[in-house]
């Protein structure tokens, strides 16, 4: 008898949120060997880890690389899935770890998230010009893709982290705390500030009268 | 409350986490104080925006690798 028949399913448009009713059956079929069924898992989130992957490591061969090694983890361990979770949020856990350790490979002495840094609470941004109504719309998909993907990788690692997991992914400050081992003022402060250094980073985008 | 309290409050308050009379009173700031308002709104702008941004597709040489790669072990694992 020949190799079993790996099932390449395309990749399907994704609504924002990512939890589907049949998630809990596909992952349990993929547990008894159904690889079709991890097919279309992978299919499902393979555009979304991409994107963790790539703001993570801010480097497309190293987002790659840690995209593959994270599913064939996933798949290599489901057996150690309980099911306390949303198959994704564990399936984030594993691609962060694989993003983080080709990040701390590429820049070693610069990728600690668990060091006490300065949030800079203190300082009160100074706005006068509001952003108007819809700022996002001034651009097309792709390229409002780049400019948020840009922004993020001019963060210091241990705030994107913290913002791709909270805002981006959906995890809770409980769920990120964990997969990070930080407490939680730790990354209620990061988040934060991440979030105000990404606000005027946008600024120059979507300001009014800005450079768009 | 002041500016600086605000700032304070701001991570509790942006996730909806505050009770209702710390709510109340930043509010109120937030009626009187132009700057502070736009920095917070502004700042659920730049939550809203990321949260709702959709991944690009993957490009095709980069989805033929992953599932190739995927394709290699996971028939290495059933053999």
């Amino acid at each position: 008898m020949g190799s079993p028949k790996v099932n390449l399913v395309p990749p399907t448009p994704l609504p924002s949120q990512v939890v589907k009713d049949d998630e809990p059956i596909l992952v349990s079929a993929a547990k008894s060997g159904d690889i079709g069924a991890f097919e279309t898992l992978v299919g499902r989130y393979e555009r979304k880890i991409f994107r963790l992957t790539n703001n993570i490591t801010q480097n497309k061969e190293d987002a790659e690389d840690a995209m593959q090694e994270a599913f064939l983890k996933a798949f290599e361990h489901l057996g150690e899935f309980q099911g306390n979770s949303r198959f994704y949020t564990w399936l984030v856990r594993i691609a962060v770890n694989q993003a983080l350790m080709k990040l701390r490979r590429r820049r070693p002495n610069q990728v600690s998230l668990d060091e006490e840094i300065d949030t800079g609470e203190d300082t009160i941004p100074r706005e006068v010009e509001d952003w108007g109504p819809s700022p996002e719309e001034r651009y097309e998909q792709t390229e409002m893709g780049h400019i948020l993907s840009g922004v993020i990788g001019e963060l210091d690692p241990s705030f994107r982290v913290v913002f791709q997991l909270r805002d981006i992914e959906e995890l809770s400050t409980e769920e990120t705390a964990e997969a990070l081992g930080l407490s939680i003022p730790a990354v209620k402060s990061r988040l934060l500030r991440a979030r105000l250094k990404l606000r005027q980073k946008l600024n120059r985008y979507f300001q009014r009268g800005g450079n768009s | 409350m002041k500016c600086k309290g605000l700032f304070a409050e701001l991570a509790d308050y942006l996730d909806e986490m505050l009770d209702p009379a710390l709510r109340v009173e930043i509010e109120e700031h937030l009626a009187k104080c132009k700057n502070c308002r736009v920095v917070v709104n502004t700042t659920k702008k730049t939550i809203e925006i990321f949260c709702n941004s959709e991944p690009v597709a993957l490009p095709e040489d980069t989805r033929q690798r992953l599932h190739s790669a995927l394709e290699k072990r996971l028939r290495r694992v059933q053999a």
